[in-house]
């Protein structure tokens, strides 16, 4: 049994097991050093060349990663579906828009101080709640502070109310719903339905430079993991048994003398805010951000990824999300109007035979594979 | 006429009753806020308990007492209000009307049920309620009395303690052969075995049993029933159930529920010789 007094750093740290610490390892190398130097150092032409195609998806899919694996907190391990976690995103997208956008300065079409469609609708000043958005480290607050203020209040009433299962994906659906109503019109001061583009800089550093793409990928990438070793150490610890103690049977939770709304609330706004962070470096990489990442169907896609790689798995979501967005990559490329079929059919399919998304399929076939005593540990290190 | 108690709640703080000050009743002692004041040896006391569900009443005007220590027995035909009156002793139901109090002090009707839980009422539901996709052990550890709030939890660690807590109470529910099981796995009568062990992790000071002998073998139920009479006199026991064999093994006093009220109120021969008591249960 370990002593009463480990400092926390060090029992984050042994939420990770040798062997995903060596995979994480492995991982940071690949983005952090073999993907930068392929991407900047070989020449175009050389075969193992990365082009900046390949830098922006996989950018962007590590922001979908970090966005199911914050999704698979909530859904897989605390049993609450939530149908509207693209508005987190997208909140903390536009948080960090601002600050893109102040940084254009007068390089826009008209310019002037303030960004193009503010001059366009003809606008004297920034609205208040533009103050300080050229500030970075004000902006990084707001991309933490306002989707998990938001998150907050909406949980503390859904939950107090306890609110479950069907309604409440049903109302995190309208709740995306009518913030992308809000976010469409040209008044609420966010672009309207343009949303924010044309960015130039980030800190003073041309956005499209490819040193630029490289460090926001590498950022991208660091934030996954430690996403992923928060979610470990949740899950591990005391606070997720109690949370799946929630998920399976929330009465006796609170007859054994637990909370559930603090609990439910907890991982509900961290999830909020994983998503936030997620967004703020979505956008610099895709370089826009518009209403239409709030809308219904984009959030339904997360529950997908989750569902296709495994819920209640942490490395699932991050599978899930990789190949569920490369596959519409490849499709609304090559069949572009088969793609919402194809996609339907996957989660119906998932949901039908693959009820632990491919990391169960994954398990199922490993285990059937070994004798049964090596089997038998196999399916303990499975639960754990 | 019968020898049948038959249901009164003489109030103990009033003055009128002569024994209202007898016993080891302290005059001026003092009380932290949430300790359980059990001067007059009284631990639960339900006053004129009104329920309507729609205008069914459900409980009509249930008045009952438990003492400190008590083990006591709740019968009664289905739709007598045995689990509503649960409920609305851990707070899951407000009464419409009437009181609930805890020892002298606590008010129940205003607490919810993660707080009645803390101040120590324990509760077993009639259907075992486990947590199916954890252990044995890791069931019995989520119960275990100690600070249950967010933060406490997240940088929880087990304490040797604790440990030895759990494994005594694996030993007393004879399910420490499976302490790393999923307590899915486990029997019926293992889950609702498992079920007061979570309920003892609590320290709870009053019982409340639903039904904790259904669907358990003979050996079962009475291996039940005497750990129900190890645990009396530590701990007031309230025990619903329609088994009257064991019912007979506890020997406790027993008290019938018919249509939201207390009918009759005795031990087990006094109320099954109650004339009232058969027409309830052999049909009107």
């Amino acid at each position: 049994m370990m002593p009463a007094r480990t400092p926390f750093i060090v029992r984050l740290g042994r939420s990770f097991d040798a062997r995903s610490w060596q995979m994480a390892g492995l991982f940071a190398a690949c983005a952090l050093i073999a993907v930068p130097f392929m991407h900047l150092a070989l020449p175009p032409d050389h075969p193992l060349h990365l082009s900046t195609y390949f830098i922006t998806l996989t950018g962007k899919i590590l922001c979908y990663a970090i966005v199911a694996v914050a999704m698979d907190l909530i859904w897989g391990y605390g049993g609450i579906l939530s149908l509207g976690h693209g508005l987190f995103f997208a909140l903390g997208g536009y948080a960090f828009g601002m600050y893109l956008m102040r940084q254009i300065g007068r390089d826009g079409s008209y310019q002037s101080d303030l960004p193009d469609f503010m001059v366009f609708l003809d606008w004297q000043e920034l609205p208040w709640f533009w103050a300080g958005s050229d500030s970075f480290l004000w902006v990084a607050l707001l991309v933490l502070v306002v989707p998990a203020l938001i998150a907050f209040v909406f949980g503390y009433f859904a939950f107090r109310s306890r609110i479950k299962g069907v309604y409440f994906s049903i109302i995190t659906q309208a709740l995306t719903y009518a913030a992308m109503l809000l976010f469409f019109r040209n008044e609420t001061g966010f672009g309207g339905n343009n949303g924010f583009t044309d960015f130039k800089r980030i800190l003073g550093y041309p956005i499209t430079a490819p040193e630029t793409r490289v460090v926001l990928f590498a950022l991208s990438a660091l934030a996954l993991i430690g996403t992923l070793l928060l979610a470990r150490y949740l899950v591990t610890s005391k606070f997720g048994r109690v949370l799946t103690a929630i998920r399976d049977a929330e009465s006796r939770v609170m007859f054994i003398g637990y909370h559930p709304l603090w609990y439910k609330l907890f991982v509900w706004t961290l999830s909020a805010m994983l998503c936030a962070i997620a967004g703020a470096l979505y956008v610099p990489q895709v370089g826009i951000i518009n209403p239409s990442e709030m809308s219904v169907a984009n959030s339904i896609e997360i529950a997908i990824w989750v569902a296709v790689g495994g819920r209640g798995t942490l490395i699932g979501p991050v599978l899930g999300a990789f190949l569920v967005n490369l596959a519409k990559s490849w499709f609304t490329v090559s069949f572009p109007e088969y793609w919402l079929f194809f996609l339907g059919t996957l989660f119906i399919v998932a949901t039908l035979y693959l009820p632990q998304g491919v990391v169960g399929l994954w398990l199922r076939l490993r285990r059937r594979e070994p004798p049964p005593a090596a089997a038998a540990t196999e399916a303990k290190g499975a639960r754990a | 006429m019968n020898a049948v108690a038959v249901a009164h709640t003489p109030n103990p703080d009033h003055p009128d009753n002569p024994d209202w000050d007898s016993g080891t009743a302290e005059l001026g002692h003092l009380l932290r806020p949430g300790q359980l004041d059990l001067s007059h040896k009284v631990i639960l006391y339900l006053e004129d308990i009104t329920v309507s569900f729609d205008g069914f009443r459900a409980l009509d005007k249930l008045s009952l007492t438990i003492d400190a220590g008590e083990l006591r027995c709740i019968i009664g035909p289905n739709g007598a209000g045995k689990t509503t009156m649960m409920d609305v002793i851990t707070g899951k139901t407000r009464p419409d009307e009437g009181t609930v109090f805890f020892g002298q002090t606590i008010d129940l009707t205003r607490l919810g049920e993660p707080e009645i839980a803390h101040i120590g009422i324990g509760r077993k539901f009639q259907k075992p309620t486990i947590f199916e996709n954890h252990t044995v052990f890791e069931n019995l550890e989520l119960a275990m009395k100690t600070d249950k709030r967010v933060w406490r939890s997240l940088c929880a660690l087990l304490d040797p303690a604790a440990g030895d807590r759990i494994a005594e109470t694996l030993q007393l529910i004879r399910l420490a052969a499976h302490a790393d099981r999923l307590a899915g796995l486990l029997s019926h009568g293992q889950k609702q075995w498992l079920e007061i062990g979570m309920l003892l992790m609590q320290e709870p000071k009053l019982l409340l049993l639903d039904e904790p002998v259904a669907g358990m073998t003979d050996e079962e139920t009475e291996r039940t029933g005497e750990l129900f009479l190890s645990l009396a006199g530590k701990h007031s026991l309230v025990v619903v159930e329609h088994d009257m064999a064991f019912v007979k093994q506890l020997g406790g006093k027993v008290s019938v529920l018919h249509e939201g009220s207390l009918l009759a109120e005795g031990s087990l021969e006094e109320v099954q010789a109650d004339q009232r008591v058969i027409e309830v249960y052999l049909g009107r």
